[in-house]
Order: structure tokens, then C-alpha cells, then sequence
């Protein structure tokens, strides 16, 4: 009976253990998942951010710009265009 | 033993027993008191452990983004902070509130004024940027907080104001798309209950009271090139006529997908501290307008569906003018006579209204009626106007013959540029979508074909030379379109200086992709009608689009000789 006793003893300690293991390592986790949902936010922002930037130097307006003014470029009017035709690869 | 017996005190029972007695009532009010706590106000103590370290903490949404039909962004909310403080607990030192009204961009004063209010809270500044919200933090002055809001930006700027709309300071919408789609754009904050540490770590997550909803993204059909080089070209035309104001919009002929809508004059969402109404509207679809020549086409198209007249059959015009009622309707270029096919390149107001004249009011109507003049388009965009098609059954002869060449009617342009898919599509109209659908559009079919074909056909001889709008046409494709110059109502009649030069029109004609519909408002800079003013806008915008939609040419690519004066024709509607 008394074997019986320290050994259920035994267990009870260390189930006690465990839960607090286990609850010390859920927090853990909780914290890095906290902290990865927070990166996983920052990077959303960061990249709303960059798509704004992407927007905002492809502005046609200013391709345009630039394509006529530094690069000297301008459009294709019809008299310097050449059509060719699916067949004329043949 | 009797001597050691008499040494014994002999206490009496009593008293053990009321020791006892008394250890028994203490235990007794423990376990009562035990009870009380453990048992009955256990709720109350619970909730306040937990208000001690459970925090009810808000989990923010963001806004969804606004794409064009390329996914380029045209509107993304980005985080920003708000200052606010709490004026009876700031304690500044000179050097303190000199620092901050420099990093909040407000002067000493005005600083001075927000924090001598007997508010409790007041906002020193609305959305800073985060280096500048840093800046602030830093300084640690006490009774100065910021909280995270979000601000909407739109690198569009101008380009896109009107089709967008904005978001107020809340990052609510509160015009154009950004108003007409909050219920999906708009997200909706979440909350959840956490345990925070001493240092204020959240170190669990208790429930989630309200799971937080991002707004959901929004791919519009707008085309952020031709967008751009729609309102470019429109802004242009705007400021070399010295006009009032302009609005420009493309539709795809498949999908009814609206690829550009522009308007001059425009503002800038990002910066709207000196906003005017005439900038704010989107005169494409809020505005009315007397349309003039453009409506032409509908009265022929319902003249041959009649079956009464063919594009050859010749109309009497002579003497290029007509009195109905003590009104006349005048030509500008009169003529003995004009197949119908001459009524609609040589714009006459003469024809047009022999031909309504020659109809029932009743049909008239109706046809207007179907292609969706005085109804509201369903765009799902706040402010559609309805536009005025009186009922039929007050319309007296002068109004039916007025009609005949668009006066007496308003329509908005998006309600015109509509109308004109009836020709593009072979007699069917077709739905506008603003959100991009990518699928070609189930139109309904209000005109037979050949009527459809044969005012094509019509409307292909009005831009060439002897047309009203020669300076239409664009190398590489055939267009077809029609020219409006309409005088502008003004107290209750029409001015005789100020007009509204309009031109519709589709390319490429063999096989319809794009209709684009201009609206130049009171050119002043000395031309006025739609062929000289609204056309060339066309004609740039109608070549930059088909060439950026790939859409194959149908005429040789020849550059365009333009007309002299002579061979074009003047209209006076």
C-alpha cells in the first residue's frame, strides 16, 4: 500500500512538472508566433509601401517624361512604321 | 496521594470547553467567509484578477487596396500616427515645445492654443508619418500620446481622382469607388483578450473576441496607361481651347469595361486642403448635358428600323431650314436634298428633324428610353445622373424635331458613350462595369444588325473628308464617330457664345473594340465645334489605346492628310 502511494506520488509530481513545462513552452510559442504575426504585418505594410513606390516611379506621366526628354525618344508616327504580316516570316 | 491530589487544581470543565468553542466559531467563520469568496463572489474577484492582467487589446484591418486591370496599385493604405494629448497633463519646457511644433509643422501658438484647452483629450496632429511619430516619441514629453491610424495614398494623384474618389481621415471612403465599395474595401477591426506581462509582452492569447477582417482588394477595369494618356490628352485640349472644363471616357466594346474615365478640371487626393466643387465633380457621370449632334445617330438608326427610309433615300432639306410652331431649325449647310446617309455626315438639324417628325413620339421614346437615356446607369457609383427624357405624351411637335438633333434632352456622357456600343456591337447594349470582369458582356439587343451596320456605315463617312470630324481619323484604322456642338443652356435659354463641343465615336469599324466619348465644356480660345475641338482628343486617344490593346490595324498605315477648312463640314448642334 505504501509502495503503492509513493509511487502514485511520483507521478502526480511529475505530471505537475510537466504542466508547467508544457505551459512555460505554450507561452514561448505564443510569444514567437505573436512576433511572427507581427513581422507577417509589417511585412504586408512594407510591401503596400513598395507597390506605392512601384506606382509612384512608373508614374506614366513621368515615363513618358523621360522617354521624350532624356532618352529622346518619341512615338512611332505612321510614316516610319512598317507592317509586316503573319505570312511574311514564310 | 491524597496530599498530591489536594495539589491539583482542579479547573473547571467550562472553561476547556469554551476555548473549545471559540477555536470551533473561528474555524467556523474562516470556512463561512471561504464560502462567501470562493463560492459566491467568485465572478466579481475573478474579473478583477483578470483586469489586472488581461487586456482587451483591438486588432486592426487594413483598408483593401485599389489595382488597376493590370495590378498596378492605384490606392493602398499605408500605417501612420496620430498625436493627441492630454492638455491638463503636458508639461513642456521651452525647449520641448519648440522641438515639437517644428516636428508637427504647426506653429508656436497654435500649439499653444490646442494645449490650454480644457478638453481632455484634443488631437495635436493627425496622421504623421512614422519617422516624424519617432521623432515625437523621443522627446518623452509627458501627457503626449500617439495612437496608429491609417492614411490612404493614391500615386495616380490626379489621373485617377475622379474614378476613385477618396477616404476621409478614419480611412473611410467618401467618394467615387472608394465610397461605392466600403462595404468589401473597408476592413473591420478585430478584437481579442490577451494576458500581458509586466513589461506589457502579451504572453497568451485568452480568446479571440472578434477576429479582425482585412478589406478585401479591388482590380477595377480602368487601364492606368490609357487612364493616363486619356486625361493627358484630355488636359491638353482643355487648356489650348481655354475651356471650362472636360471629360473623357473609353469603354471596351466586349465587356463594357470602363478602361478610362478622366475629368479636367481635377485635384489631387493626396493634398486636399484647397478643394473646389467644380474640381470634386465627375462631370462624366454626374454632369447633364444638352448632347446635340451625338443623339443624330439614334433618330436615324430608328428612321431605318422603320423600315420607311434607306441610307440612300433621299429627305427633302430645301431651303436648309424648317418653322414648326414659330421655332426654325437652321443648317449650316443647306441643301436641295440629303440621302440619310448625308443627314448624319453632314450633321443636318433639317433631316434629323423630318425624319422624327415622320415617327411616332411613342417609338421615339421608347428607343431612348431602351438605350438608357433618363435612367440612372447601374454602375454602382455614387452620383449617377438619371438624365431628363420628358414622357412622351408631353413632347409637342418643336420638342419631338428638337429631340431629332439632342436638344430638349440631358444625358451624362458615360450614358451617351453607352448608348453608342449599340452601333459598335451591332445593335446590342452593353452593360458598363467599373470592377474588372475580363469576360466578354451579355448585351441586349435593342436594334437589328443591318440598322446597326448601316449607321456604322454612316457614322465612318461623317469623319472622313466632307464629314463634320475629319480630324477624327488615325492612321491604321478605320473609325467611325459623331460630332456635337451644342449651345449651352443658360437661364432658360441657350447662349449664343457659349458651346459644348462633344465627339463619340469607335474604332476599329470593321470590328468594334473601344468606344470613347469627349465633352469639352465653353471652348473659348476661338474654335467651339466638336470636329475641331473634340475630335483630335479623340483621335490621340482612340491611336494610343489600340495600339496599347494590340488590336489589329484595318487600313493601311498612311499618315492622315488633314482637311483644309473647306473640306470640312460645320455643324450648329
Amino acid at each position: 500500500m505504501a509502495k503503492l502511494n509513493l509511487l502514485l506520488l511520483a507521478v502526480l509530481v511529475a505530471c505537475a512538472l510537466g504542466l508547467v513545462t508544457s505551459q512555460h513552452k505554450a507561452r514561448k510559442l505564443f510569444t514567437d508566433l505573436e512576433r511572427e504575426h507581427n513581422r507577417a504585418r509589417e511585412l504586408d505594410v512594407e510591401y503596400g509601401r513598395l507597390q506605392l513606390e512601384a506606382s509612384t516611379w512608373g508614374l506614366h506621366a513621368r515615363v513618358e517624361r523621360i522617354a521624350k526628354g532624356a532618352l529622346g525618344m518619341r512615338p512611332a508616327d505612321a510614316r516610319r512604321t512598317r507592317l509586316t504580316g503573319r505570312d511574311a516570316s514564310r | 496521594m491524597s496530599s498530591a491530589a489536594q495539589g491539583l487544581v482542579r479547573l473547571p470543565v467550562w472553561r476547556a470547553r469554551f476555548v473549545l468553542a471559540a477555536l470551533g466559531l473561528a474555524f467556523g467563520v474562516l470556512a463561512a467567509r471561504s464560502v462567501y469568496l470562493q463560492a459566491l463572489k467568485t465572478d466579481f474577484l475573478q474579473e478583477k484578477g483578470d483586469a489586472r492582467y488581461s487586456r482587451v487589446i483591438e486588432v486592426p484591418a487594413t483598408r483593401g487596396r485599389v489595382l488597376d486591370r493590370n495590378g498596378d496599385a492605384l490606392a493602398v493604405s499605408t500605417p501612420v500616427k496620430s498625436i493627441w494629448a492630454i492638455p491638463s497633463d503636458v508639461e513642456l519646457s521651452r525647449e520641448q515645445r519648440r522641438k515639437l511644433s517644428a516636428l508637427l509643422n504647426i506653429d508656436s501658438s497654435e500649439l499653444g492654443k490646442k494645449l490650454g484647452s480644457s478638453k481632455d483629450f484634443v488631437y495635436l496632429k493627425r496622421q504623421v508619418s512614422p519617422d516624424t511619430a519617432h521623432a515625437i516619441a523621443t522627446l518623452a514629453i509627458p501627457g503626449v500620446y500617439q495612437h496608429p491610424e491609417y492614411r490612404r495614398y493614391y500615386p495616380g494623384g490626379e489621373v485617377t481622382a475622379h474614378v476613385l474618389g477618396f477616404t476621409g481621415v478614419d480611412d473611410r471612403g467618401q467618394e467615387g469607388v472608394e465610397l461605392a465599395h466600403e462595404a468589401t474595401l473597408g476592413g473591420k477591426a478585430g478584437s481579442r483578450r490577451v494576458i500581458k506581462d509586466r513589461l506589457g509582452h502579451i504572453v497568451e492569447d485568452v480568446e479571440s473576441i472578434r477576429a479582425a477582417q482585412d478589406g478585401v482588394d479591388l482590380q477595377l477595369a480602368i487601364d492606368g496607361k490609357l487612364q493616363s494618356l486619356a486625361y493627358s490628352a484630355l488636359k491638353r485640349a482643355v487648356e489650348a481651347n481655354r475651356a471650362k472644363a472636360g471629360g473623357i471616357i473609353a469603354i471596351d466594346v466586349r465587356s463594357g469595361e470602363i478602361l478610362a474615365l478622366a475629368n479636367v478640371p481635377s485635384f489631387n487626393p493626396n493634398n486636399r486642403a484647397k478643394l473646389t466643387g467644380a474640381q470634386l465633380r465627375n462631370r462624366v457621370i454626374t454632369d447633364l448635358f444638352e448632347p446635340g449632334s451625338t443623339l443624330k445617330p439614334f433618330t436615324i438608326a430608328l428612321a431605318l428600323e422603320s423600315g420607311k427610309v434607306g441610307p440612300a433615300t433621299r429627305i427633302p432639306t430645301a431651303p436648309g431650314t424648317l418653322a414648326i410652331g414659330g421655332y426654325t431649325i437652321r443648317d449650316v449647310h443647306p441643301a436641295a436634298s440629303m440621302s440619310v446617309a448625308q443627314i448624319v455626315q453632314k450633321s443636318s438639324n433639317v433631316g434629323s428633324a423630318k425624319l422624327a417628325l415622320a415617327m411616332p413620339r411613342e417609338s421615339m421614346w421608347e428607343l431612348f428610353h431602351r438605350v438608357g437615356f433618363g435612367t440612372a446607369p447601374t454602375l454602382g457609383f455614387p452620383g449617377a445622373a438619371a438624365g431628363k427624357l420628358h414622357p412622351y405624351k408631353t413632347w409637342k411637335p418643336v420638342e419631338q424635331a428638337t429631340m431629332a438633333y439632342g436638344h430638349g434632352i440631358s444625358l451624362s456622357l458615360v450614358q451617351l458613350a453607352r448608348g453608342y456600343t449599340l452601333f459598335a456591337r451591332d445593335g446590342e447594349l452593353v452593360p458598363l462595369s467599373l470592377v474588372k470582369t475580363g469576360a466578354v458582356a451579355g448585351g441586349e439587343k435593342v436594334i437589328s444588325t443591318e440598322t446597326a451596320r448601316a449607321v456604322r456605315a454612316m457614322l465612318e463617312l461623317a469623319v472622313q473628308p466632307g464629314g463634320t470630324a475629319p480630324r477624327a481619323r488615325i492612321p491604321g484604322w478605320r473609325v467611325a464617330g459623331k460630332t456635337g456642338t451644342a449651345h449651352k443652356q443658360e437661364n432658360g435659354g441657350y447662349a449664343a457664345d457659349k458651346y459644348l463641343a462633344s465627339f463619340v465615336g469607335f474604332a476599329p469599324v470593321s470590328e468594334p473594340r473601344l468606344v470613347i466619348a469627349v465633352m469639352i465644356d465653353e471652348p473659348a480660345a476661338g474654335q467651339h465645334y466638336g470636329g475641331s475641338v473634340a475630335a483630335p482628343v479623340f483621335a490621340q486617344v482612340m491611336q494610343g489605346a489600340l495600339r496599347l490593346m494590340g488590336v489589329a490595324h484595318d487600313a493601311p498605315l498612311d499618315p492622315i492628310e488633314m482637311p483644309s477648312e473647306a473640306d470640312e463640314a460645320r455643324e450648329s448642334t
